[in-house]
């Protein structure tokens, strides 16, 4: 029993322990636990404001840049606690990359959107070979090669998205975290970001809030669904959990709990 | 991958960058201190030095009119009355002008470029040094007025304020020079405090059936009064410590009268005139004096801010 | 009977129409004093202007004709403003710069940004006095007394707030995304301030400090008393700190004289002075109109 927990934590690359998460003295998230596999790609399915963004803020410490905003609880990757007194927030987000549900180039060449973070981050190699490289991964290159000069904002709203995944993957994060990344694309754009992440996957874990459930269906290997409930106390805030979790398959299969499957079924959300 | 991952060298954010950081947020928050500093540190010193004058004088400082460094005797009633009067009175002409030029380039009654040409000029004007507007009150306006003074006096010389004949500088000019430093201030807060009204509310009233003043009268100006109250405390504030304009033009005397025709005082034009050439308790009588003048601005700008953030809660 | 056409001669469209004629009468009365005074100012001062101005030492006043030129106030103002900004542009962004940036709008920024707003308001003459008192009268600065320092201090003070002030507005406006984005990629926060938030905010605080040092450039209360005046050429650095002119108080001194000739001079440094702060206004007023409408892209 204990061996089998300890090879089984040795698989996940990430997780949470008793996670709550508060936004001044509203409750955000109460009690997450999960663990996330290495090189899965899991989605963070769920209602509207249940905690999704939340959750997946904590993961690589964002929520730090909110004020107010206090985590309990602890979330281990590789085996620290990112939480500890003693981590750097900065070093946690360039292991841990982030893709944004708007997208949002650097006000700067397409070159240097990519150059930018590498540079930071330390990084001795060609910068003109990861630009191409990182661009090829988030399937980009053959769109903008000719004009890795021009600005970031010249790029339509779907390429915009894409760059943002080319700076991520470019500063060779182990896990990507993306927040509803299709949300403002349009249907071509989402394939070519799914297909992208195919790719990815590969190398990467990737962790993807998104709404679409096609979208957590073709793409994740896992599947978290969150919900809201009503306050015990019942003042009419709603406080997030997570509801289920399981295999993507056996969640759009056979649930377990009947509200993930009337989630699923679009009876709510 | 793993080859990859071997160019990122110094992915590790070393101590140096990390101290980096440290120093740059504290450096920061040391900079933005500062302003509290000079803030306590222009009461204190301004404080302390009037401190001999006020345990002297005491109140008695505010209310007598004596200044003789002669018999060391100081009472700076002249001045502090010359304050309030001036900034007072100029608001008081400066309101209904400011305001109503605001209404004007807030409402359609000419087209927008022309309304937008308007208030653009009307903000240029604040950047003009007060100094200018003092040479331009001593050259122009004193001599524009001179004819009008005069029938003023002969015709109402049996009011107080227009008891005396008319002297080259006096308060009269000081206060019409301030109208045209405040009009600039007035007229743009105004105008934004009118822009900021909720169309929706113009459209209800409208909708009912009021008619475009009654509308602007009972609607727009009451929702917008309290930004315009601001704006009329922050142009008191300035009215109060204006220091050239004032100074070149009112004639700086102490002797009290309560004719706006004769020559008058402001703390501020007191400071400018006596300052450099004070000495011995002349100087701690000064700062009383500049005490005076900052807690009056003090008051009235804190007053102002409070009334801002009333104002920017209600929409 | 009510009739649904406009009534010429009804109460309430008379009222309208005299109150519209007020304001209007308003705009006039406010705005034609203005447009006199500028013109009676460009042209007035205009008339005066020489070359000699630019280059000779004003003559001291008296029954000498000839009142010489404004070199030594035109440099003066110049070097004034210049410290002045040396000192208020570092502070007032950094400060802006917390402000923005990493207080979370708490009780110390918002007493910091009360405090901006104080100090805004405090009037010019008394931070003359305060620098009179702090650095002309203690002799501090190496022993010298009034000096194009101490004026140069008492500007930044004036300065400070303006600089304060923009800069803090300027970075709130840049989207909270573009620091995500920054983070996001495992930059620090100095790196995040000073390659990503900075350079997006740079015109809107590249305006508003170059409108705050225009501003100053026109200041004269806090000068009189600080920097004094001074009728020699400056040569030097040494001169930093000896008594030194600047255009706004030669204006000053030189309106009150009885010469005419020196009022001449005064009207040719209000030109000056004028011109230059109404078109670096005109200018930052354009630039901005024009960012607005190119901005992201
Ligand atoms: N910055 C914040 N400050 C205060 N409360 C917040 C903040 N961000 C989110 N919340 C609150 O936390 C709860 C969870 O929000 P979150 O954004 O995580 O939901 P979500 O599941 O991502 O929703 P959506 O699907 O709409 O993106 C919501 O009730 C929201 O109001
Ligand atoms: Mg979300």
């Amino acid at each position: 029993m204990i061996k089998n927990t300890k090879k089984a934590q040795k698989n996940n690359i990430l997780s949470l322990e008793d996670v709550s998460i508060s936004y001044g003295k509203f409750e955000a998230v109460k009690n997450i636990f999960c663990n996330f596999k290495k090189g899965d790609i899991t989605s963070l399915i769920g209602p509207s404001g249940c905690g999704k963004s939340t959750v997946l803020r904590s993961l690589n410490r964002m929520n730090d840049l909110i004020p107010n905003c206090s985590l309990k609880g602890t979330v281990l990757f590789d085996g620290t606690n990112i939480y500890d007194k003693r981590v750097d927030p900065v070093e946690v987000r360039r292991r841990i990359g982030m893709v944004f549900q708007q997208p949002n180039p650097f006000p700067k060449s397409i070159y240097e959107n990519i150059a930018f973070g590498a540079r930071i981050n330390g990084f001795v190699g060609d910068i003109d070979d990861l630009v191409e490289l990182s661009l090829k991964k988030a399937a980009l290159w053959d769109e903008c090669k000719d004009k890795l000069n021009d600005s970031g904002y010249s790029l339509s709203g779907g390429q915009q998205q894409r760059l943002c995944i080319a700076r991520t993957i470019a500063i060779e994060p182990e896990i990507i975290l993306m927040d509803e990344p299709c949300s403002a694309l349009d249907p071509i754009s989402t394939l070519k970001i799914e297909e992208t992440m195919h790719e990815l996957k590969k190398n990467y874990t990737i962790i993807i809030v998104t709404h679409n459930m096609q979208q957590a269906l073709r793409v994740s290997d896992m599947t978290a669904f969150f919900n809201a409930i009503e306050y015990e106390d019942g003042d009419g805030g709603k406080v997030g959990y997570l509801a289920e979790f399981n295999s993507t398959k056996k969640i759009f299969s056979s649930p377990k709990e009947k509200t993930t499957q009337e989630y699923i079924s679009g009876k709510f959300g | 991958m793993e080859e990859k991952l071997a160019l990122f060298k110094n992915r590790k954010r070393f101590g140096i960058e990390k101290n980096i950081d440290i120093i740059f947020k504290n450096t920061a928050l040391v900079l933005s201190s500062f302003v509290a500093i000079i803030l306590l540190g222009i009461v204190l010193v301004v404080f302390f030095q009037s401190f001999e004058s006020f345990s002297r004088y005491g109140l008695k400082f505010l209310v007598t009119s004596e200044w003789n460094p002669v018999k060391d005797e100081y009472g700076a009633f002249t001045a502090i009355y010359g304050t309030l009067l001036t900034s007072f009175l100029s608001l008081l002409i400066t309101i209904p002008l400011g305001v109503g030029t605001a209404i004007f380039i807030t409402e359609d009654f000419v087209p927008k470029l022309f309304r937008e040409i308007i208030g653009s000029f009307v903000e240029l004007l604040a950047a003009i040094p007060s100094v200018v507007l003092g040479l331009w009150a001593i050259f122009v306006m004193e001599p524009f007025f001179r004819a009008f003074f005069v029938f003023l006096h002969n015709f109402f010389g049996w009011f107080p304020l227009f008891s005396t004949e008319p002297t080259g500088r006096n308060s009269l000019l000081a206060i019409l020079i301030l109208v045209v430093m405040l009009l600039p201030i007035v007229t743009s807060i105004a105008r934004d405090s009118l822009n900021q009204v909720p169309k929706k509310l113009r459209n209800a009233s409208y909708g009912i059936g009021a008619s475009r003043w009654k509308t602007i009268f009972s609607v727009i100006l009451p929702a917008a009064l309290s930004g315009i109250m601001a704006g009329v405390l922050l142009a008191l504030g300035r009215a109060m410590g204006e220091t050239m304009a004032v100074t070149m033009i009112i004639g700086n005397s102490n002797a009290f009268s309560w004719s706006l025709l004769s020559p008058g005082y402001t703390i501020a034009s007191m400071l400018a005139n006596q300052f450099g050439e004070a000495d011995g308790s002349q100087v701690s009588s000064l700062f009383y004096a500049a005490f005076v003048l900052m807690i009056l601005s003090l008051v009235v700008n804190i007053f102002a801010q409070w009334l801002v953030k009333k104002f920017s809660l209600k929409y | 009977m009510n009739s649904l056409f406009y009534q010429k001669n009804s109460s309430r469209n008379i009222g309208d129409k005299v109150f519209t004629s007020l304001s209007l009468i308003c705009v006039v009365i406010a705005i034609l004093p203005l447009i006199f005074l500028v013109t009676y100012i460009l042209i007035k001062g205009g008339a005066q202007i020489t070359p000699e101005l630019f280059t000779l030492e004003p003559n001291p006043p008296g029954d000498d004709l000839d009142a010489g030129g404004i070199n030594p106030a035109l440099i003066g103002t110049l070097i004034i403003t210049t410290i002045a900004s040396i000192i208020a542009i570092p502070v007032g962004v950094g400060g802006g710069i917390y402000l923005a940036e990493y207080s979370k709008g708490g009780p110390f920024s918002r007493f910091i940004r009360f405090g901006v707003n104080v100090l805004a308001g405090v009037p010019s003459i008394i931070a003359g006095v305060f620098i009179y008192s702090l650095v002309v009268s203690t002799k501090i600065l190496f022993g010298s007394m009034y000096s194009g320092l101490a004026g140069g201090m008492a500007l930044s003070i004036l300065m400070l707030p303006t600089v304060i002030k923009t800069t803090d507005e300027g970075l709130k406006l840049v989207p909270n995304e573009l620091r995500y984005a920054s983070l996001g990629v495992g930059a620090s926060m100095y790196t995040t301030i000073l390659k990503i938030t900075l350079p997006s905010a740079f015109r809107s605080i590249a305006t508003g400090v170059v409108l705050g040092i225009a501003r100053a450039a026109g200041e004269t209360a806090p000068l009189i008393f600080t920097a004094l005046f001074s009728y020699y050429y400056i040569t030097g650095f040494g001169d930093l700190f000896y008594e030194m002119g600047s255009l706004a108080v030669l204006i000053y001194n030189f309106a009150l004289e009885p010469y005419d000739a020196q009022n001449k001079l005064a009207w040719a440094a209000s030109f000056i002075l004028v011109l230059s702060i109404l078109s670096v206004n005109i200018f930052s007023r354009i630039l901005a109109a024009f960012t607005e409408k190119t901005k992201r892209v």
